[in-house]
């Protein structure tokens, strides 16, 4: 399906210079001559690694939504919420547009993007193309920079400080559990997806 | 004064969503009105992203439009039992600088004032100068767009913020937290700086007049 001829270019998507395709050694880097965008870095994470963090992802980003992420006391009252609790809060406020921006870059493209990571990681392990892979690997390409978990991480931060002035703030297990979904994210940032198109093959589907 | 081939030069087209190195077939009798797919992933190919400019712009002058109110109506209002008190985004940021820490102060104000001005100065400039083939400064035009389209999202600080002091304040009379219009302006300016940002097509800022000529 891929000639030859193709997979040996790589065309800078910053500027159009077109490159002959090089192998990096771990580390390494390849940077476009004419406007430094990079181009390639080398992908020290296997398929099996990969698939082993976006599982531990789904099961962080599981528990950060289940749990409560701050309390806040004041007199004697308490006073919790989940990410789901906000999403509500602000329905009920009359900023819905917030609600569902949040909704949205905080719950659906997340999970979206860790199924479908997990679905074509698990056939990749086998080389294998999983069933959808060309809508799919088209789909996360557009999800790109929708998913806002590590935003809200500092926004929850910010937010604690803020509170610390007035009330009682305890951190609670969500908080905890986002905090390591951003270090997932940030481990996870170096991948280039695209090497999926050249480790699988149309086995079937 | 540059060797390095350009794909367009070379009839090639990398595509924008897989990555795969395509031939231009755009003048190869196709019929008029196709658009070129890539073959890999069946993704439209387009030598530079279709109405760059114009697109951008209109983003561009949207989200400014929606900026106004954003900065100048409150975003969250704090109530107790003797004291209502609005928070517009810049007076949020001096109260956390006062009163909580000056260096959560100082990413809050990036996050929701630089970043955002940083968006339309460096969009605008790099719209002009594109639109002029302009050949100053390139590396550097390139190396800003870079880092407007990484710093993007995290203006969304502010929004989640107030969602979240609003969800967590509920103690009836005593203490409440209300998000106001602000919040809402303000995160759909942030949604469409990221769709103009998205639209630019940096390839542009090589498109010099020489190089067409």
């Amino acid at each position: 399906m891929d000639t030859g001829a193709a997979d040996a270019l790589l065309i800078c998507e910053h500027c159009d210079t077109v490159y002959r395709r090089r192998i990096l050694v771990r580390g390494e880097v390849a940077r476009c001559a004419r406007c430094a965008a990079e181009l390639e870095r080398h992908q020290s994470l296997s398929v099996n690694a990969m698939l082993a963090l976006v599982l531990t992802a789904m099961i962080v980003f599981v528990q950060a939504n289940m749990w409560p992420i701050v309390t806040l006391g004041l007199n004697g009252q308490f006073s919790a919420t989940t990410l789901w609790g906000m999403i509500i809060t602000m329905w009920q406020q009359q900023a819905q547009v917030v609600s569902v921006l949040a909704a949205f870059t905080l719950f659906f493209f997340p999970m979206t993007k860790m199924l479908v990571l997990g679905w074509l990681l698990w056939f990749a392990r086998r080389g294998r193309r999983a069933p959808g892979f060309v809508r799919l690997m088209v789909g996360l390409h557009h999800l790109g920079p929708w998913t806002m978990s590590e935003v809200f991480v500092l926004g929850a931060l910010v937010a604690i400080v803020k509170a610390h002035n007035y009330f009682d703030v305890v951190a609670d297990p969500g908080i905890y559990a986002y905090a390591a979904l951003t270090v997932l994210i940030t481990i996870f940032a170096g991948v280039d997806l695209r090497q999926l198109w050249v480790l699988t093959r149309d086995g079937q589907a | 004064m540059n060797t390095l081939p350009r794909a367009a030069d070379l009839g090639l087209i990398g595509c924008h969503v897989c990555g795969q190195v395509c031939k231009d077939a755009t003048n190869a009798g196709l019929p008029d009105g196709d658009t070129l797919a890539c073959p890999r992933c069946g993704s439209a190919l387009h030598r530079r992203k279709p109405d760059s400019y114009s697109r951008t712009w209109a983003l561009l002058i949207a989200a400014f439009i929606l900026y106004i109110p954003a900065n100048l109506l409150p975003i969250m209002r704090t109530a107790s039992l003797n004291d209502i008190d609005d928070n517009t985004i810049i007076s949020g940021v001096v109260e956390l600088w006062v009163k909580g820490s000056p260096d959560l102060a100082v990413i809050v104000f990036t996050a929701s004032i630089v970043v955002p001005m940083l968006k339309f100065f460096s969009l605008g400039m790099l719209l002009l100068s594109s639109r002029a083939g302009s050949d100053w400064a390139r590396p550097q035009r390139a190396k800003l767009y870079r880092l407007v389209e990484f710093i993007g999202y995290w203006s969304m600080l502010d929004v989640f913020v107030v969602a979240l002091l609003t969800a967590l304040v509920r103690f009836s009379l005593l203490s409440r937290v209300e998000p106001l219009p602000g919040v809402i302006f303000f995160g759909l300016t942030v949604v469409l700086t990221m769709f103009a940002s998205m639209s630019f097509d940096p390839r542009m800022i090589w498109d010099g007049r020489n190089s067409n000529d």
